[in-house]
């Protein structure tokens, strides 16, 4: 009779245990399928633009140079990124760019190329198809190509656009503009009016003296760092504020958190009301929430790191009260009545008796905190404007410089991993060293 | 045994050891002072970076709390009405805070398995998958929710996708350390049987791990709910870019700013307190 029971209880647990092993991914899936449908990823594919995925992905591995020419002035100018800090004296163009007097022939390669003719007109020999001629006409585009225009050339009455595997051409009424496409970064280390551009490294460091004014290596990093164009000493600055909003957010947090503690913690704190009040006070800040903490302080500071700082601050001073808190009522007594036995002061025992148990545990948080806090900084500073996350941001916005928000997400991974691999390292450091 | 009658080398052991904790609180006083100085000068340029000082913003500190109170008790009759209006984009924030702590921790549980000794599938690909999952770490949610925003629009699955990024990363490191301590008989036994290496890890190490992956998943759903509120900010949909629209009104209409703060500051309590509770009672549940 044992038995049975003992059978079909075992029977039970195990229907449960079936039942719970098929409903979890049940459960699961369903909401899954929920959401699916609840953030319409189905209508995502309309609405997704993958030209705007081909951009991108271009420009991250790719720079183009303009050759723009001004149809009323005549002006022709050479500009890499169409950036005015990137444009090429009169002169000193590049060598595919050939001017001569009032026709520009814009070799293409691969046998394309591009001539810009006087009365705003111009011509393209694209391989394999037959020569283009196309110019303004009054206030109209008139070309060559009849009604069955290849798809690959997009013609309107004010706007005539050819888009081919050696580059792009343009011609409006205002504008006739070509397009070449280049691998890499554009002018990385040096624009185009450093006297080091388009000098080697060997030939910076051991080559003879470019510069009269001033010696190869001191010259090579004043252009370098104060490059227009990637900004190098303003993106290490930024870098820099990030990584300061975070220390002084996280430190700031964790002294004001730790006398707080005190208070909160059920062995220390005789009075209950106060240490209850205490725990909702960091509920409170912690729940606020870092966002809400960032709009306030910046509609007071303005926007900047000091805001950032604070937001953090405020927030982590929430999440350190209550860790520290649960830390101290699990220190073991012992040595806190060992000190007292000897007629120490209050101050005494908590120096000697209550810090050296708990420094380990709360340093190791802390130093969590920190590494986890340069991410928040990033986020933070993209919301109130400072360190890398509004050079991110800002980057963003236009829309076209991708090979700066590429280099700007690989400086922030790489500063995030620095600060994880530095956080650990002084955790082993501060906390092994100790024993 | 010369030391034993030459006296000389035992005469001041308290000398030295004084001497010894003298130079010990040297080293840590003047470590404290470095680092109060780099707290204080940190603050001072953090402060002179910024577009206002903080002794001239002090005093306006509360003005915008008084002015989002103050419209909102002018208008408390609208109050309900309005939770009831935030409401949807509320639970959307949740949701994408729920989709994609399942998400990333589905892709944590198998990046972590892989990346574990003794239970990868590949062992020579441990660093690799370890290196992938640092990685996906360092990311920060906003980068790779700016960039999906450019290329899908605005929206949740952006926030989802981002915040799943990270999570599978975080989670991922968090699970395998977990994974270390599981014991390795079931594994063996199953081995023994002929089991493939999905059905190893399902009924050898899962059923061990699941409670603490359970409890560190669900930290990381508190975690996510405030993540998916600020990327909303940014764009990408739920209550945070409810919030964006409603601060833009401006003086005198932050009612609505108001029941979103009250939405958001009780849900964000409401789950930091419901996952400290599942959490603590997890754990208790394993002490017996």
């Amino acid at each position: 009779m044992a038995d049975a029971a003992l059978y079909a209880r075992a029977d039970g647990l195990f229907q449960r245990k079936k039942i719970m092993s098929l409903a979890l991914p049940a459960v699961i899936i369903g909401y899954l399928a929920y959401v699916f449908f609840a953030f319409d990823v189905p209508g995502l594919a309309e609405r997704a633009r993958l030209d705007n995925a081909r951009t991108l992905v271009a420009d991250m591995v790719s720079y183009k140079t303009h050759v723009s020419r001004d149809n009323r002035s005549g002006e022709v100018t050479v500009a890499i990124e169409g950036e005015r800090k990137g444009e090429y004296a009169p002169g000193q163009e590049p060598d595919w760019v050939a001017m001569q007097g009032l026709t520009q022939v814009i070799d293409l390669g691969d046998g394309h190329v591009v001539t810009f003719l006087p009365e705003n007109a111009l011509r393209y020999d694209v391989p394999g198809f037959g020569l283009i001629e196309a110019r303004v006409d009054g206030r109209e585009i008139v070309s060559n190509l009849g009604d069955d225009s290849p798809d690959w050339v997009s013609a309107s009455r004010t706007r005539l656009n050819i888009t081919t595997d050696a580059g792009r051409v343009s011609l409006t009424r205002n504008r006739t503009e070509v397009f070449r496409y280049f691998a890499g970064w554009e002018l990385f280390f040096f624009t185009l009016d450093s006297p080091y551009f388009g000098h080697g490294f060997s030939e910076i460091f051991f080559g003879p003296q470019i510069d009269p004014a001033r010696s190869n290596m001191v010259g090579a990093w004043q252009d370098f760092w104060h490059n227009a164009m990637w900004r190098h000493s303003d993106v290490a600055w930024a870098l820099f504020e990030t990584v300061l909003m975070a220390f002084l957010g996280t430190f700031g947090a964790a002294i004001v958190a730790l006398p707080v503690a005190f208070i909160a913690a059920k062995n220390f704190a005789p009075l209950r009301s106060l240490r209850f009040f205490m725990r909702r006070i960091f509920d409170f800040l912690r729940g606020v929430d870092g966002l809400i903490w960032t709009i306030l302080l910046s509609r007071a500071l303005g926007p900047g790191p000091l805001t950032g700082s604070l937001a953090i601050l405020l927030t982590d001073t929430g999440s350190f009260g209550k860790m520290f808190s649960e830390a101290l009522e699990n220190v073991d007594n012992k040595q806190i009545e060992g000190i007292s036995s000897t007629g120490a002061s209050t101050l005494q025992r908590y120096r000697f008796g209550v810090i050296p148990q708990v420094t380990p545990v709360l340093l190791s948080q802390v130093l969590y905190y920190f590494e986890s806090n340069t991410r928040s900084a990033t986020i933070i500073g993209a919301i109130t404007g400072g360190g890398i996350g509004l050079l991110l941001t800002q980057a963003m916005i236009t829309q076209k410089d991708w090979e700066e928000v590429t280099y700007y997400i690989v400086l922030v991974v790489l500063m995030v991993m620095a600060m994880d691999s530095l956080s650990g390292w002084l955790r082993k450091r501060l906390i092994q060293g100790d024993k | 045994m010369a030391n034993l009658t030459d006296g000389t080398a035992y005469s001041h052991p308290r000398d030295s050891y004084v001497a010894m904790i003298q130079r010990k609180r040297l080293y840590g006083g003047i470590m404290l002072a470095v680092f109060v100085l780099m707290l204080i000068s940190g603050f001072m340029l953090a402060d002179e970076r910024n577009a206002g000082g903080f002794w001239a913003g002090l005093p306006q500190l509360l003005d915008f709390p008084a002015d989002v109170v103050a419209d909102a008790s002018t208008k408390l009759h609208l109050m309900p009405a309005h939770l009831v209006k935030f409401f949807p984009a509320l639970l959307e924030t949740i949701n994408i805070a729920a989709a994609s702590t399942l998400i990333g921790a589905l892709f944590a549980i198998i990046l972590s398995l892989l990346s574990t000794r003794g239970l990868a599938l590949w062992p020579r690909a441990i660093p690799l998958f370890r290196r992938v999952m640092d990685i996906m770490r360092a990311v920060p949610e906003i980068v790779i929710a700016l960039v999906l925003i450019f290329i899908l629009g605005g929206g949740p699955v952006p926030a989802m996708i981002a915040i799943a990024f990270h999570t599978a990363g975080a989670l991922g490191k968090l699970f395998s350390e977990v994974n270390e301590n599981a014991d390795l008989k079931p594994v063996e036994g199953l081995h023994s049987v002929g089991a493939t290496w999905f059905q190893r890890m399902w009924f050898g190490v899962v059923p061990q791990v699941s409670p603490n992956y359970f409890s560190y998943a669900l930290l990381r759903f508190e975690i996510n709910i405030r993540a998916s509120a600020i990327l909303g900010f940014v764009g990408a949909g739920g209550i945070g870019y409810e919030l964006r629209n409603a601060m833009s009104w401006g003086k005198g209409k932050f009612d609505e700013a108001a029941a979103i703060f009250i939405l958001l500051f009780l849900t964000i309590v409401i789950f930091d307190q419901l996952s400290g509770y599942v959490r603590q009672r997890l754990i208790h549940q394993e002490a017996h």
